[in-house]
């Protein structure tokens, strides 16, 4: 099945930014995993999830992010993430990814959220 | 043939006038002739060469005697292929002398001449006659069948936690076999069974008028035996004499699986249960017969797992070629078996079939309803108190009792291929646009309903393309709901699963996956999940506080809510 998700990676201070666009399913894992990497390369101290553009996220879609903070919190790394809707930011409440993911508004509260050194 | 034959000397009788101007100063009038078959003057007209003189008969034939009154005196025997098809008769000669023999030589030969010919023209009303007689009784029949059509359910009820089959068949002839379901307004369902005495258009009458008298009483008297008492009395005022209507009635309450029902003189319903199978008895006289009658009310309860057979006597009464019947106690043991509905049906009529010759010819309508109250689960129990929005202060059990009282808003299937839960969601999403359900809430909706497609998809239908999931929206009182129904007999999401544990996921100690019927619970007020031993569905139910749009609107009607 074709994706129907897209990533950019870019840095923004000292994060390390994945925007996504589309729908984080299934479909989504090859993308996802291979913009993580990507975003990982560089060594930065945590990687942002933008969701902004993302429209819908499945069950299938909640463990390809599980598998990325796994692999991230294995190497050191935090993973945030902004963007969330309402109903996503509820989702992630209810699987406790929101408990390992500190959730930002947008890409830039993320960045000045993560210079000012809060959550841990 | 002697009947035709008869009835071809009173037809002939224009003929006969024809004749008599011709030769007579005032007309001769024969009175209608019947000559009985052991007159003898029969074998004479049959055996004759030719024109018979009357006078010179000497004969003890009644016939014979009305003639001469009549003031016949030449008869002219019509004979063809040996058989006597008619007579013409004569009066006196117009010139008062008598039939010369170039006469009776003429009116031999015209006999000749007129008698095949006659002949052929009877064969040809007989034959026109036969066949405005088959058409009418094509036309009949098809009238009958147009009748029963239209009075049979065009849908079984769609009752969670219940599976509702129905069959009919009809005979060639038309019997006058029926069945109904009537939402009572206190949410319980009415099931009719009946069956008319007689076939063809009037049974196919007397079952409408049954019909529609139990329907328009219903609603009003709720109690089945009092409704049997009430359309007895009024059919007896109607119903031709040799008529009468055998009618069972059982009133379901869905929430409960309590029956109430009440007999006249229709065969007893089977039920199979943990215990074997059981007839439900009560007792009443059929329909029509007389009024007055008393009908006995009794009541049963249906238990999970429990499946029920109404059946008329077209099954149970059918004949093999040896006259023997198929019988009651051959149906209570293919009742006694665990199968669906539907699977008991056509068990059913595999039996039959094999009971019968395979091309003997059914002799009465067959119909057969079937009533099975599923083993059915309701997880929303299962979610724990903190689970946020959607937590647990909201019904859930009277999503069920409340299923009577459904409107469906909408009805789609979508193909088993990953990816088509979007389609699905979307399509749910339109349904319950105006059913006054908060961003959030039609947010929640739809993510549980793309993990239930997802799941029947992936699960249930085991990302086979050619099978469907089924989606059915409905409305109820204080509620939206949305059943998701695929061909998996077992279910597709399996229910006291372990939650998913973030913390021994990311552990490594439980896979990333598995956190869709965890999403479902968390998203509505209620899961219910049953099958049917050939389909699965899962139910969703999600609570609407505003004001309901009133039930019988149409989704989309222009009232906001």
């Amino acid at each position: 099945m074709t994706s129907k998700c897209e990533a950019t990676v870019r840095t923004v201070g000292n994060l390390s930014v994945v925007s996504l666009s589309g729908e984080v399913d299934g479909s989504a894992a090859h993308v996802l995993s291979a913009a993580y990497e990507q975003a990982a390369a560089d060594g930065p101290p945590a990687v942002l999830l933008d969701f902004a553009a993302v429209d819908y996220i499945n069950s299938t879609g909640i463990a390809l992010i599980v598998s990325v903070l796994a692999k991230a919190r294995s190497e050191g790394r935090r993973v945030v993430a902004s963007g969330l809707s309402d109903h996503y930011r509820l989702i992630f409440d209810i699987t406790r990814l929101s408990d390992f993911i500190q959730l930002y508004a947008d890409v830039d509260s993320a960045a000045s959220g993560i210079n000012e050194g809060a959550p841990a | 043939m002697r009947n035709t034959r008869r009835g071809l000397l009173r037809r002939r009788r224009p003929e006969l006038d024809a004749a008599t101007v011709a030769s007579a100063p005032v007309p001769l009038v024969v009175p209608d002739l019947d000559i009985a078959p052991n007159d003898p003057l029969l074998p004479v007209f049959q055996e004759a060469s030719g024109p018979v003189d009357i006078s010179a008969l000497d004969l003890d034939s009644p016939a014979l005697e009305q003639m001469r009154e009549a003031g016949v005196m030449l008869v002219v025997p019509l004979v063809a292929s040996g058989e006597l098809i008619g007579l013409l008769n004569l009066g006196p000669r117009l010139s008062e002398r008598g039939y010369s023999s170039d006469d009776r030589q003429l009116l031999g030969r015209l006999a000749g001449y007129a008698a095949p010919a006659m002949r052929v023209g009877q064969l040809v009303r007989e034959q026109q006659s036969q066949a405005r007689t088959r058409e009418r009784i094509d036309q009949e029949l098809k009238v009958a069948q147009l009748i029963q059509q239209q009075f049979l359910p065009k849908a079984v009820p769609d009752l969670p936690s219940w599976h509702v089959a129905a069959f009919y068949r009809p005979a060639r002839t038309i019997g006058g076999d029926f069945y109904d379901f009537i939402t009572l307004p206190d949410g319980r369902v009415m099931i009719v069974v009946g069956d008319v005495t007689d076939k063809g258009v009037p049974a196919a009458l007397v079952m409408a008028s049954t019909h529609a008298l139990l329907r328009s009483n219903a609603v009003r008297l709720l109690a089945p035996g009092q409704l049997l008492a009430t359309v007895n009395d009024l059919l007896c005022d109607d119903i031709p004499a040799h008529m009468f209507v055998t009618c069972l009635v059982l009133v379901l309450d869905p929430a409960t699986g309590n029956v109430v029902f009440a007999n006249a003189g229709h065969n007893l319903p089977y039920l199979r249960t943990s215990d074997g199978v059981i007839e439900l008895r009560a007792t009443g006289m059929p329909l029509g017969l007389m009024p007055g009658m008393k009908y006995d009310e009794n009541t049963a309860v249906l238990q999970p797992g429990e499946c029920l057979l109404l059946h008329s006597d077209g099954l149970a009464e059918a004949h093999n070629s040896d006259r023997e019947m198929f019988g009651f106690p051959r149906l209570a043991d293919i009742v006694s078996q665990p199968r669906s509905g539907e699977q008991l049906i056509d068990a059913c009529m595999a039996e039959l079939a094999d009971f019968t010759a395979a091309d003997a010819e059914q002799e009465d309508d067959i119909t057969l309803v079937t009533l099975e109250r599923l083993a059915s689960a309701v997880y929303a129990d299962a979610v724990p108190s903190d689970a946020g929005p959607a937590g647990s202060d909201l019904p859930t059990a009277s999503v069920t009792s409340a299923s009577a009282d459904e409107c469906l808003l909408g009805q789609f299937a979508v193909a088993s291929v990953a990816g088509n839960e979007r389609v699905a969601l979307e399509q749910v999403a339109d349904a319950v646009r105006d059913q006054g359900l908060s961003h959030d809430q039609l947010e929640r909706l739809k993510t549980a309903v793309a993990e239930a497609t997802m799941n029947a998809i992936e699960h249930g239908n085991a990302n086979r393309a050619e099978l469907d999931v089924d989606i059915k929206v409905f409305r109820l009182a204080d509620a939206v709901a949305v059943t998701i129904t695929d061909d998996g007999g077992a279910p597709s999401v399996d229910p006291p699963m372990a939650d998913p544990d973030l913390d021994k996921k990311l552990a490594g100690e439980q896979t990333p996956r598995g956190w869709g019927l965890f999403l479902i619970k968390h998203m509505v007020d209620a899961m219910d999940v049953s099958t049917d031993g050939a389909k699965h569905t899962v139910r969703l139910t999600i609570h609407v506080e505003s004001t309901p749009i009133p039930l019988g609107k149409e989704a989309g009607d222009d009232e906001q809510v």
